[in-house]
């Protein structure tokens, strides 16, 4: 068997990679932001049942691995008789995970907007609905987008525990394309270099806003 | 006609008793000076008359509804009651003009255009009609206050409430703001007002209530109860003002 050089094919194959690792961000954020959303709504509600449903819910998905979420709706399933393919198990795994954390910074972003907010719309005789569509969330999300963006960072990292059920994003796709070159040393640099392309500047992002909203709050 | 009337209010916050049967009438535009010591009970008085705070027993009734009854008759109650607080509590996200235009549109489903109007005519009233498009941290404290003011006046209330509108104020911004609301009491708003100001207190209110450890402790004509006092703690606090 000849050994591979790490040339430009190969590079071509992470990029490849890289837009699954990028696809699964953007699932994870979508539908764990949508799942998150209404945790948070809940976590943040007057029902001491929702609140409660909902902390259980937030400490239990940050208490447990991604990796055991990762295992649990994949194999977990497939014992249960559903034959899930990866990307619908990675897809899946990283929304819950995202969901969980997602809803905790959102709970601290609608509980970082003053409660004379809550009282001055509410002495205007807007329903608790309307407080929340035109006074309360508007505000909260002002307040959640750095450290929104800045989670997102740590979604595209965590995206690589999906490879060990297969499923090829950009790490998976650097150890394969390392166990057909053995260059490990150029491949996983190459590797490197491609979460960084992806993550900085989104940290960057996060940084700005960050200091955007913190000069008053001009617009 | 009496638009505000309070009968026998108790209100505990846990096992701290803040109200202890308080009764009071306000005839149709009328003017309420609520005065008295920090802790007294002011504040707590005010909120429960819009439902912010709910109370123990007792009676309240204002502008025609009935404290007590569902979220919907509570809202109902809120569109004829207007309440601003020390602290403004304009909507940062908003222009002046959203802020004024945002409950009467929602709300009572007002048309934009007609909430324009409104918007266009309160902040006039308040003398600040240039400010239509700027956002509330583009103002002073009293601009923002007269602001929070209008806002209020949009739903076109039959009762104001104010809560130490100025506490917050430098001594100017003070005066603009109250001479807003001394207009207000001219064109015959009912208005409750929780304040320090002592001379506006007894220029302005028909009425003056002092309260004491959750009760009236003493209450009438604002130009004889502050002129003479008839109760010690009275006679004590107006002293304390002077000074
Ligand atoms: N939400 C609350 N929970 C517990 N205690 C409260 C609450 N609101 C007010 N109190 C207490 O009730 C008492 C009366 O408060 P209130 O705010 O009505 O006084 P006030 O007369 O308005 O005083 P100030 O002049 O300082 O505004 C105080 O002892 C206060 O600590
Ligand atoms: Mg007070």
């Amino acid at each position: 068997m000849t050994l591979r050089t790490f040339g430009f094919s190969e590079f071509g194959f992470l990029l490849q990679a890289l837009q699954w690792t990028v696809l699964l961000t953007v699932i994870a954020l979508i539908f764990g932001g949508a799942l998150g959303f209404v945790v948070a709504l809940a976590r943040t509600s007057r029902s001491n049942a929702l609140r409660l449903a909902a902390a259980t819910y937030i400490q239990l998905i940050q208490g447990i691995p991604v990796l055991m979420i990762l295992f649990l709706s994949y194999y977990g399933l497939s014992l249960a008789g559903f034959e899930l393919p990866p990307l619908f198990a990675a897809g899946a795994s990283m929304a819950i995970y995202a969901s969980g954390y997602l809803a905790e910074i959102w709970r601290g972003c609608i509980q970082a907007v003053p409660k004379q907010q809550w009282e001055a719309s509410e002495s205007l005789a807007l329903s608790p609905l309307q407080q929340y569509r035109y006074v309360i969330l508007p505000q909260a999300i002002r307040i959640s987008l750095p450290p929104t963006v800045g989670f997102a960072v740590q979604v595209v990292k965590n995206t690589s525990v999906t490879s060990i059920i297969g499923f090829v994003e950009l790490a998976r796709a650097g150890t394969l394309i390392n166990n057909a070159t053995f260059q490990p040393f150029r491949v996983f640099v190459a590797v490197a270099i491609l979460y960084f392309v992806v993550c900085y500047p989104l940290s960057q992002l996060s940084r700005v806003l960050e200091k955007r909203l913190h000069v008053g709050s001009s617009r | 006609m009496s638009e505000v009337v309070v009968e026998n209010v108790h209100k505990s916050f846990g096992a701290l008793e803040v109200l202890k049967g308080v009764s009071l009438t306000v005839g149709r535009g009328e003017v309420f000076a609520l005065i008295g010591r920090s802790g007294s009970g002011k504040s707590t008085l005010l909120r429960c008359m819009n439902g912010l705070e709910k109370i123990n027993s007792g009676r309240i009734e204002i502008a025609g509804h009935v404290l007590g009854g569902d979220a919907k008759a509570l809202r109902s109650l809120r569109t004829d009651v207007g309440i601003v607080f020390q602290s403004y509590n304009l909507f940062p996200h908003l222009s002046v003009g959203e802020n004024i235009m945002l409950a009467p549109r929602i709300v009572k489903g007002v048309p934009r255009a007609e909430a324009l109007g409104i918007a266009r005519e309160v902040l006039q009233l308040v003398g600040l009609s240039e400010k239509i498009d700027a956002y509330p941290d583009q103002l002073s404290g009293g601009q923002q206050q007269r602001v929070a003011i209008a806002r209020s006046l949009a739903m076109r209330p039959k009762v104001m409430l104010f809560d130490e509108v100025t506490s917050a104020l430098d001594p100017e911004l003070t005066e603009e703001v109250l001479l807003v609301m001394e207009r207000l009491a001219r064109d015959g708003m009912t208005m409750i007002l929780v304040t320090h100001e002592m001379g506006f207190a007894r220029r302005v209110a028909t009425q003056t209530i002092f309260m004491h450890k959750g009760t009236i402790w003493e209450a009438g004509p604002s130009g004889p109860l502050f002129a003479d006092p008839r109760t010690p703690e009275l006679r004590q606090f107006v002293k304390a003002d002077v000074k």
